[in-house]
């Protein structure tokens, strides 16, 4: 296989509170292989939103990146200047964020917003066409062009934010649920768009998200996240197929299904307290299959090619239910 | 956005037409809740300048009539609206029979000047410090010294005034003491006379902006640090734009919007606040005149001063309504 297009390794972004850090992002690696699309999956807190703020080098106090290393195109993102940086923001990774409601500055024109970062990173600003064609890309109307972020509704608002996303052609995009604020309807219909998009322009992309059924359609390969930490890695079809990690395997059996009828396996969100996480597994508290090794530290180890899982007894569970 | 709705329009003026009007009828009805009789005060005053006075009654009445205060009050107060509208407010009681508009007239120019310069000097500098209390660019200098500089924001107009005059009229004598303009120049559209108004204009105007800056400095600081957190100041960073650019664009822009109302209401507050620093730097305006017609009870003075100074409120708040669409494209201008 080719060099990865980003490679992220032991990255760490801690949040400081009176009572000791938050771990909210804990020595998570993982590559983004060229023009493949992974998927960031887990219940919210987790830690997604964090790990990406963390590769875009957006942490802001009292948060801050513990460690790590992220490797984008063969440069050492960490290592760069602000300034340095700042110039391979956007041209190199673009962000579609979580909220894109209000992500578009409220006193700046649709086409102003998509013009700046533009001209920005290129010295000079896009022209009408290239505005329109972008929108087309998208499936957004003409005449937006003049109008203000107020006048759009959210799923407009969430296609600006892709639009912008692309304007540059980026290397790498990373989409922050790019769609849950919206409805059900509205979500398959720009989940299709971004797809369209992404395929068109052969761009490498995280994409960030609850919804393992919408997941299981937009990527090639899918990251598990619990609490800060990253559980399993593995291949589309053999992450449902022969989930590696317990809880792998109550993310994929909570996907409601019109055929059966299931009891929901997830109860409670995490349940430790994110500032003193347990030793060993971090999913033993509420791992159904727990036994003594759980407390002994749990590295990623290969299950397969191509999975990689964070659990000690997953030969043992494979093919057993939750 | 775009032209002006003529209902709107409408609208705003009947609102303006109504604010004035009531504030004018309080104007008139405060002093006459008072005791005191001005034409006893007058009468008193020339007594006082030409000893015993043989047939009071008859001058009182004689000086009721001139005052127009003989009449019912229901006419008293049609002829006081009446004359408001052409802003005649009869004649000074102090410095009788001179026109209270003509006294209004000669130190509205003077006040509306001073109060344009320290208030836009203030408006600037203060959102502007406030601003950089926030910005994560900002120098580290700023981040102690703004805040420090906010001790300023305590002390009252009048000692910041002395002290200023002290510092740089009196010990380094780069400023006049006093006065509006030098005496030995021509009044009138010269540079000579420009000059020297914008000379003794600065420490006044000084004097009020280092009082007042901390006031927009803290709404600002406030206003930003909710803007900060602002998803769309985090995309603005996400995107690589340069970070002045998203200082100036993306937060003071939309941080700034609120910050112009208060502009507008703050107008009549900040003439209220000169009085004392007009009186010590003996500056001709409205501020001083309507100090010395508190001290002489010239109420028909302190009727015409607080009149202007609620139609200049009133008119800055009706054309900060009428532009405020254009500066924030959310706001509408509807009917209602
Ligand atoms: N400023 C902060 N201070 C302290 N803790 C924080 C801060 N921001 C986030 N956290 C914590 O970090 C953890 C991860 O948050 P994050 O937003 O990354 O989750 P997420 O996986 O993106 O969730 P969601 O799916 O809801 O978007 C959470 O436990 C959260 O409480
Ligand atoms: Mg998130």
């Amino acid at each position: 296989m080719s060099e990865p297009v980003l490679s992220v390794r032991g990255l760490k972004v801690y949040y400081a509170t009176p009572d000791g850090d938050v771990l909210a992002t804990d020595d998570i690696s993982f590559d983004l292989e060229r023009g493949e699309t992974l998927g960031l999956v887990g219940e919210s807190g987790s830690g997604k939103t964090t790990a990406t703020s963390g590769i875009l080098r957006m942490v802001s106090s009292p948060g801050r990146i513990a460690g790590g290393r992220v490797t984008l195109d063969g440069e050492d993102m960490i290592a760069l200047s602000d300034e340095e940086f700042r110039k391979r923001r956007w041209s190199k990774l673009a962000l579609i964020p979580q909220g894109a409601m209000n992500s578009l500055n409220p006193t700046m024109k649709i086409s102003a917003q998509i013009a700046d970062v533009v001209r920005t990173h290129t010295g000079a600003a896009p022209d009408r066409a290239r505005v329109l064609e972008l929108f087309q890309m998208v499936g957004l109307p003409e005449r937006i062009y003049e109008m203000y972020p107020h006048e759009l509704s959210g799923g407009m608002k969430q296609r600006v934010c892709i639009a912008m996303a692309v304007a540059l052609n980026p290397t790498v995009i990373i989409a922050d649920e790019a769609t849950s604020a919206l409805d059900v309807v509205v979500q398959r219909v720009v989940a299709q768009t971004l797809a369209k998009v992404r395929d068109a322009l052969g761009v490498s992309m995280i994409m960030i998200g609850h919804d393992m059924g919408l997941m299981a359609q937009m990527v090639d390969r899918i990251a598990v996240m619990y609490a800060g930490k990253i559980v399993e890695i593995a291949p589309v079809a053999d992450m449902f197929a022969r989930p590696g990690h317990p809880y792998s395997k109550i993310l994929i059996e909570s996907v409601p299904s019109l055929t059966e009828r299931r009891p929901m396996k997830i109860t409670e969100g995490i349940t430790h307290d994110p500032r003193n996480p347990p030793e060993g597994c971090i999913f033993q508290l509420r791992c159904p299959h727990v036994n003594d090794g759980c407390t002994k530290p749990q590295p990623m180890r290969e299950l397969r090619p191509g999975q990689t899982v964070a659990c000690h007894r997953a030969e043992e569970l494979e093919g057993a239910h939750v | 956005m775009g032209r002006i709705p003529r209902k709107y329009l409408i609208n705003r003026l009947i609102t303006l037409a109504l604010t004035v009007l009531i504030a004018a009828s309080m104007i008139w009805v405060i002093p006459r809740l008072s005791p005191v009789d001005p034409a006893e005060i007058a009468l008193g005053r020339m007594a006082s300048g030409a000893g015993a006075v043989a047939n009071a009654e008859e001058i009182l009445a004689q000086l009721r009539a001139q005052m127009g205060i003989d009449q019912p009050l229901i006419v008293q107060y049609f002829k006081y609206l009446k004359g408001a509208l052409v802003f005649d407010f009869g004649l000074s009681t102090a410095t009788f029979p001179t026109p209270v508009s003509a006294l209004i007239a000669q130190a509205l120019p003077w006040t509306l000047g001073l109060m344009i310069l320290s208030l836009v000097i203030t408006f600037v500098i203060g959102n502007l410090l406030g601003a950089l209390m926030v910005w994560d660019h900002s120098p580290k200098l700023a981040k102690v010294a703004i805040p420090a500089a906010m001790v300023f924001t305590s002390i009252p107009p009048i000692l910041s005034g002395l002290l200023l005059m002290w510092i740089f009229a009196a010990k380094l004598r780069w400023f006049p003491l006093t006065g509006a303009y030098g005496l030995t120049v021509d009044p009138g559209w010269n540079w000579a006379f420009v000059q020297s108004v914008l000379h003794h204009g600065f420490l006044p105007a000084m004097a009020i902006v280092i009082v007042t800056f901390g006031f927009w400095a803290l709404g600002m600081r406030g206003l930003m640090i909710t803007v900060q957190g602002e998803d769309y100041v985090k995309l603005a960073e996400a995107k690589g734009l340069k970070p002045r650019y998203i200082l100036y664009r993306y937060m003071i822009r939309n941080a700034i919007l609120p910050q112009i109302t208060a502009f507008a209401l703050k107008i009549g507050l900040l003439i209220a606040g000169q009085v004392l620093v007009e009186r010590i730097f003996a500056y001709n305006g409205m501020g001083k005149l309507l100090y010395d017609a508190i001290l002489d009870q010239d109420f028909p003075v302190i009727q015409g001063v607080s009149y202007v100074i609620i139609l200049i409120t009133a008119l800055s708040v009706f054309i900060v309504d009428l532009i405020y669409p254009f500066i924030d494209p959310r706001i509408r201008h509807e009917g209602g």
